[in-house]
């Protein structure tokens, strides 16, 4: 602590408790307040607050009850609090502030809201290693796009893949490409931000391909509620449709598909460990 | 193959006798409790002797009787926990028989050799434990002994085997070699085609460190338990130092324990790509999330061990300033390696963020950051014990200064090759990023192994500051204790519910499925409670085996034989 602090506060900034406390207050206004206001920064949502606040406050109580000098000093206002008799105000006003935060978290859990309540909702579910295309078979598995195959004409595929996106996706997706299309605030949930670095950044082609030919109601059962608005759109694009918008999304945001290993007899990789 | 033919296999599948059930529970609970408790005794059964017979060894060729007693004081654990997981195996086997009977017929039909081989081992092993721990004090010097530790090598042998064998029936039903159908008749599958399937080894591999780790780990809860319980200071000592010994064997194969995972966890994605992306992408990331905020608790209450246990060691007091650096980076590192990329909000946080990833925090979801925090605090842990190891001494060979800066050379270049690499895998595309791990992997494991190998000769001779007081612990210390083993039994059926439910409806991966009512894969709370409830038989049973160590002899502590003069496993 610094030496030209005032004895008095000092004395609170070098003491275990206060310090516990401290930190756990400021953990709780860089990860509430500071966090949201940096830069391209969102609100945290609560269940993060919550997992990060125990996470510090694990640490905390491990910081104090390390060594015994500070864990005995740490627990000193505690045990006052408790049995001192000239403390009684403030032992009053602790039991009842802790019976009001108890009940206050109680009402906040049972008080009905219009909300939503919130879902666990895989954002990649696994993909099919095969799906049926208007009738024609389609091996997902280690596809890439078969426009690439054609580097000459690569200009036009992405001229066509715009016109299907202004077309088609605009208006949900958006100009940006960022899901904040007119239509995006609408649903929930919300459409997926292609420039997102865990969108299509994560995946291969194929995937892209089966969720847009696919769309909502083609979403495998394993990680049901599913309740995406995307169209099934293989009822209204054609197969080199869809790989040319697959082409543009790339393109436009410039992300690379994730590709598949080559390496011989090793089979192939869709997704990075630890990726959700 | 048409859907027609599969609709039959289905019909034929879904006929009568196919499944059984069991009252109240059901089937699939019953099944799923008796597996897991048994797979947990069987944990227990294999860890404990592997690390028995090491501390034996440690006994023998170190001339340190302590540590035979404490050999067999493991060992005296083991014959309860035998008959238990015998039982409990007894119990799966009856239940898959009557509740799974044609799946258990195709299962039998193809490993039936490995069944019998598997039953004749297990008796083998029970007769060899028996005469390890009875023949103990028969067998006590020169030959005889090496004979006795010998026996103890063979029952981690039978015992090792016995485990791949049975590894071999669950990862063939995970991934049964890709020729196999749901057409192929099961009696002409070969037998060493079907146990050599593509996740065999991996698994085998996993479940040995496991093992160490989760044996390592009930030791250091029996000692704990010992320990609260001891009525005498000399009693404390002794069981202070084995729960010391449990802690730094857990801790030590746990931190090699990711490296096979990841091993595992790729040959998964190699053998099928979609049960790949629901094990860590879709339906089953979720327990990533869990598993991420358990392994935090482990790395921060072994920590927490060990600084504690700083207090009772002369000279570690020029250290205690520092720990409180690496604890920073320990709840950093927690909070890195906690951060779910998809995450839980409600509608409007959801607007508010522009979908289910945090436009600012959603940067430590994904694999660089997550690589990045874990491999840092595998290295403040190293850190950690390092100093706790270097506490009451002071180096004396001439090159000490030079050596101790060498150390820290190493762990700087290290941390920096695992910064460098996790900034840089956020601008290169997701197979180079992979790549990425290896070297953030290399990197730490090279500064655990030098910087140890430097220790060990700079510490050669050293001037002792004193000895360790052994029992000179807080009883909170040894709570840390009981967290590190329940939270590894947790984590082990948490584990266990991924691994099996990747299969989702499936007996044998896209060759039977499950067309049992309990076919769909359950929610993830139902699985919570599900595992928690396994945790609990197995560690209310594991209690019991505890009290009844203590009860049917005396500890194998001698009373005026402390521990005082005892070391550091390290030294």
């Amino acid at each position: 602590m610094s030496p030209r602090l005032p004895p008095a506060i000092r004395r609170y900034a070098e003491h275990p408790f206060w310090q516990a406390v401290g930190i756990v207050l400021i953990a709780y206004i860089v990860v509430v307040w500071v966090v949201p206001i940096l830069p391209g920064s969102a609100i945290v949502p609560k269940s993060v607050v919550l997992q990060y606040m125990v996470t510090v406050l694990v640490g905390v109580l491990i910081y104090v009850s390390d060594n015994e000098e500070r864990w005995r000093r740490f627990k000193e206002p505690i045990q006052a609090v408790l049995i001192e008799p000239r403390l009684k105000a403030v032992r009053a006003a602790a039991l009842a502030g802790l019976t009001a935060l108890v009940g206050l978290a109680a009402y906040g859990q049972v008080k009905t809201t219009v909300a939503a309540p919130p879902n666990l909702r895989s954002i990649h579910p696994a993909p099919p290693a095969e799906i049926t295309f208007r009738g024609k078979t389609i091996a997902l598995t280690g596809l890439e796009n078969p426009l690439r195959q054609h580097p000459d004409s690569l200009s036009s595929y992405l001229a066509e893949g715009k016109r299907v996106y202004y077309q088609n996706c605009l208006p949900c997706h958006g100009d940006h490409l960022d899901g904040q299309g007119h239509f995006g605030p609408g649903f929930n949930p919300l459409p997926a931000n292609f420039q997102d670095n865990g969108t299509i950044a994560q995946l291969t082609e194929s995937f892209v391909f089966w969720r847009v030919a696919k769309g909502g109601p083609g979403l495998p059962r394993e990680g049901t509620p599913w309740n995406s608005a995307m169209p099934v759109w293989e009822d209204f694009l054609t197969e080199r449709e869809i790989w040319s918008v697959i082409l543009f999304l790339y393109e436009q945001t410039g992300w690379k598909p994730r590709t598949w290993e080559t390496e011989a007899g090793k089979g192939e990789t869709g997704k990075g460990k630890g990726d959700d | 193959m048409t859907d027609s033919a599969l609709l039959l296999l289905q019909a034929a599948a879904d006929s009568t006798h196919a499944y059984g059930e069991f009252p109240v529970i059901g089937a699939r609970a019953f099944v799923w409790i008796t597996a897991e408790v048994h797979l947990m005794f069987a944990a227990f059964v294999l860890g404990v002797p592997m690390f028995a017979v090491v501390t034996e060894a440690i006994g023998i060729f170190g001339g340190d009787e302590r540590y035979d007693r404490l050999s067999k004081e493991f060992t005296r654990l083991l014959l309860v926990a035998y008959s238990a997981t015998a039982i409990w195996g007894a119990m799966l086997v009856f239940g898959l028989s009557t509740l799974y009977p044609r799946f258990w017929a195709y299962l039998t039909t193809i490993f039936a050799p490995s069944m019998w081989l598997y039953a004749a081992l297990f008796f083998i092993e029970s007769f060899t434990l028996y005469l390890y721990y009875y023949g103990w004090d028969r067998w006590k010097k020169g030959r005889a002994k090496l004979g006795h530790w010998t026996l103890g090598i063979l029952l981690n042998v039978w015992g090792t085997i016995v485990m791949f064998i049975a590894n071999a029936w669950l990862t063939y039903m995970m991934s049964p070699p890709r020729d196999i159908t749901p057409t192929t008749d099961p009696t002409t599958i070969k037998l060493w085609h079907a146990i050599a399937n593509a996740t065999w080894m991996p698994i085998n591999v996993h479940r040995v460190i496991a093992n160490v780790v989760f044996g390592g780990a009930i030791v250091g809860a029996y000692a704990s338990y010992r320990f609260l319980a001891a009525r005498t200071d000399e009693e404390r000592a002794h069981y202070d130092w084995m729960g010391y010994v449990g802690n730094f064997i857990a801790m030590s194969a746990l931190i090699v324990l990711p490296f096979a995972g990841y091993w595992l966890g790729r040959e998964i994605y190699q053998y099928d790509q979609s049960m790949g992306i629901t094990m860590m992408g879709g339906f089953m990331s979720w327990l990533w999330v869990i598993q991420a905020f358990l392994i935090a608790v482990l790395f921060l209450t072994g920590n927490y061990y060990l600084w504690i246990g700083m207090g009772r060691i002369p000279g570690a007091e020029r250290f205690r300033p520092y720990t409180k650096y690496l604890l920073i980076v320990l709840v950093l590192g927690a909070i890195v390696w906690g951060t779910p990329h998809t995450m839980i909000a409600d509608s409007k946080e959801l607007a508010a963020m522009g979908g289910s990833h945090h436009p600012f925090l959603g940067a430590l979801g994904v694999m660089s950051a997550k690589n990045t925090a874990v491999n840092l605090m595998i290295l403040t842990t190293f850190l950690s014990f390092l100093l706790y190891r270097r506490a009451n001494t002071r180096p004396v060979v001439p090159w000490a200064r030079t050596g101790t800066i060498i150390q820290g050379a190493m762990f700087a270049v290290a941390a920096g090759v695992v910064l460098f690499y996790g900034i840089r895998g956020y601008f290169v595309e997701a197979i180079v990023r992979i790549g990425f791990s290896v070297y953030q992997v290399l990197a730490v494991l090279s500064c655990i192994v030098f910087v140890t190998l430097i220790d060990i000769l700079m510490t050669r001779g050293a001037q002792s500051l004193g000895a360790i007081r052994w029992g000179k612990m807080p009883p909170r210390s040894q709570y840390a204790l009981f967290i590190l083993a329940v939270t590894f039994t947790w984590l082990m059926g948490l584990m266990g519910f991924a691994r099996s439910g990747i299969r989702q409806y499936w007996h044998v991966w896209q060759v039977m499925q499950d067309t049992s009512k309990y076919a769909a894969t359950p929610a993830l709370g139902y699985a919570s409670k599900m595992i928690s409830l396994c945790v609990l038989i197995f560690l209310s049973l594991v209690a019991f085996v505890f009290w009844l160590g203590g009860l049917a002899e005396k500890s194998t502590f001698v009373a005026g034989e402390g521990e005082q003069g005892a070391r550091h496993v390290g030294h």
